[in-house]
């Protein structure tokens, strides 16, 4: 079962970052870096910021993280999360992707035990119609 | 630089009454911030057909060619807004207004906003759209708050900052709001109990961490020294504005806090703070008093570290120590009960009360204040600031 209701809003791919959520769907967690540099960068955009080549490549990746920051959610801000509160929304890096930090959220354990620095393992939430959202827990 | 006759100054405020989000719905949002550009007008001692110029920030849905026809605004010569969501372009709206009064574009610039959360939508609650929306919104992060609090969270990783720090701020502007009768919360107290006691929005942020969601406009005129020299208010000098971001910040925590790691507990005005300064020849030693933007309370205690008046990670002993205190605090602040507890214009009644400070009108004022910093919305990205000086 997903881990919010499906009046929960949904990724709506747009033209820069379709092949994100394409990667998602296929429960592949993959990241832009420019395809000249190298550069790495999150949320997908158009052109490199550092040599502005609008070549890319996908890089994965891997299943562990650790938590940058969170919050601990206690209001709920839209209807469809009245029944998951509190929850955890965390901010997560990841060993060797300098520059890329993701907002997802850490499940499986009590709000109140997450600390920023915790190592993390990557979790596939599938929330139908054939997508998958990148969630995380206490490796 | 300009030359001093063309030097920008504020000489006239004007605002709506400020309610809580749906206390003004006999009025619509743009009838309201009319007014409050005709009673800035007013306060000057302007007719309004001198305005040729029209400022505002945050997608502001009261557009400045439509102000002029309401306005019956003969001749618009400047007509600009500031990128970005947020109040981040409060004290921006003012740049771009004496960008317009430096160089002669403009002769008599309106910087202004109306915002009522009862018409439109509660800043709380989630927007509808967003820019890099499918990155946050599916995961539950939804609103300010929670954005923020995210940030907060990891600069009280970093440093000796706790929720007595953060408390500090909620009551010290609680204080000053009570002696202001226009403030929302002006008849309302607030004890360390009932701060303690109030439910968690988002850790680590209670509810009197978070700023009012409130319905009111506010305006405020700028010209050049030269015609503000013969008009009806004490002229107050802006000193130095500026607005922008630091590298890499996008859409900063209101989209997908991709922010750089290094920046990324921070207010986003660090290099703007210097130049700020520098600009007007001053320290923030040279500050008397401040009002900087209280959208939630631990990013006022960043932008103190930010804007320099303590070093990093010290601005939890500087609030302690009661420097912020309008009651004998060195570095009193947002004076009239800030966003917490007058009322959330996105700042600009922030302005409106830095000005009233250099003309001793404040209900709190800092005995013998000459400068005045003011900021606009912090964490954001463009970011903004002002300093005031009574002239």
């Amino acid at each position: 079962m997903a881990l919010f209701p499906e009046t929960m809003p949904r990724p709506e791919p747009d033209m820069d970052d379709a092949p994100y959520w394409e990667a998602c769907a296929r429960r592949q967690l993959r990241f832009q870096s420019c395809g000249v540099c190298g550069l790495l960068r999150h949320p997908p955009a158009p052109i490199c910021g550092g040599c502005h080549s609008t070549e890319v490549t996908w890089v994965t990746a891997p299943a562990e993280a650790e938590v940058f920051s969170f919050t601990v959610i206690h209001h709920a801000s839209h209807a469809a999360v009245a029944d998951n509160l509190p929850y955890v929304v965390g901010l997560v890096t990841f060993p060797g992707l300098p520059g890329v930090k993701l907002v997802t959220n850490i499940t499986d354990i009590v709000p109140s035990e997450v600390r920023i620095g915790m190592p993390l393992t990557l979790w596939w939430d599938d929330i139908g119609d054939g997508m998958y959202l990148p969630r995380f827990r206490p490796a | 630089m300009a030359s001093s006759a063309r030097a920008p100054h504020i000489v006239g405020v004007g605002q709506s009454a400020y309610t809580r989000w749906g206390g003004i719905q006999d009025r619509s949002q743009f009838r309201i911030t009319a007014e409050a550009i005709v009673a800035a007008a007013r306060d000057a001692g302007l007719p309004v057909s001198a305005i040729d110029g029209l400022t505002s920030f945050s997608n502001d849905s009261n557009e400045g060619p439509v102000m002029q026809a309401a306005l019956g605004i003969p001749d618009l010569r400047w007509s600009a807004m500031v990128w970005g969501g947020g109040g981040g372009g409060s004290c921006g709206a003012v740049s771009l207004a004496c960008a317009a009064i430096e160089s002669g574009q403009a002769e008599v610039v309106v910087a202004y906003r109306g915002l009522c959360q009862g018409q439109g939508r509660r800043y709380g609650r989630a927007a509808p759209t967003r820019t890099h929306g499918s990155f946050i919104a599916p995961f539950g992060l939804f609103a300010p708050p929670q954005m923020l609090a995210m940030m907060v969270q990891r600069f009280m990783h970093l440093y000796p900052i706790t929720q007595d720090h953060l408390a500090e701020v909620a009551l010290s502007f609680r204080a000053n709001a009570n002696r202001n009768p226009l403030a929302v919360m002006g008849d309302r107290t607030l004890t360390k109990e009932q701060y303690l006691a109030s439910r968690w929005i988002a850790e680590p942020l209670r509810l009197y961490d978070c700023c009012l969601e409130t319905d009111g406009a506010a305006a405020v005129i700028i010209t050049t020294a030269e015609r503000a020299r013969d008009l009806a208010q004490q002229r107050v000098e802006v000193l130095a504005s500026a607005h922008g971001s630091g590298a890499g910040w996008s859409t900063g925590p209101l989209g997908s806090q991709n922010m750089p790691d290094d920046t990324y507990a921070s207010t986003n005005n660090r290099r703007l703070a210097k130049e700020l300064f520098a600009s007007a020849g001053l320290t923030p030693a040279d500050i008397d008093v401040a009002q900087i933007y209280d959208h939630f309370s631990g990013m006022v205690l960043m932008a103190l570290e930010d804007f320099g008046f303590c070093g990093p990670g010290e601005s939890g002993d500087f609030v302690a120590e009661g420097n912020i205190r309008h009651d004998g605090g060195k570095l009193p602040l947002n004076t009239s009960g800030g966003q917490l507890s007058e009322a959330y214009v996105h700042g600009v009644n922030l302005i409106i009360e830095g000005v009233r400070q250099m003309r001793d009108t404040s209900t709190a004022q800092v005995a013998d204040a000459s400068t005045c910093l003011v900021t606009g919305g912090l964490g954001v990205a463009p970011t903004s600031a002002i300093l005031l000086g009574r002239n």
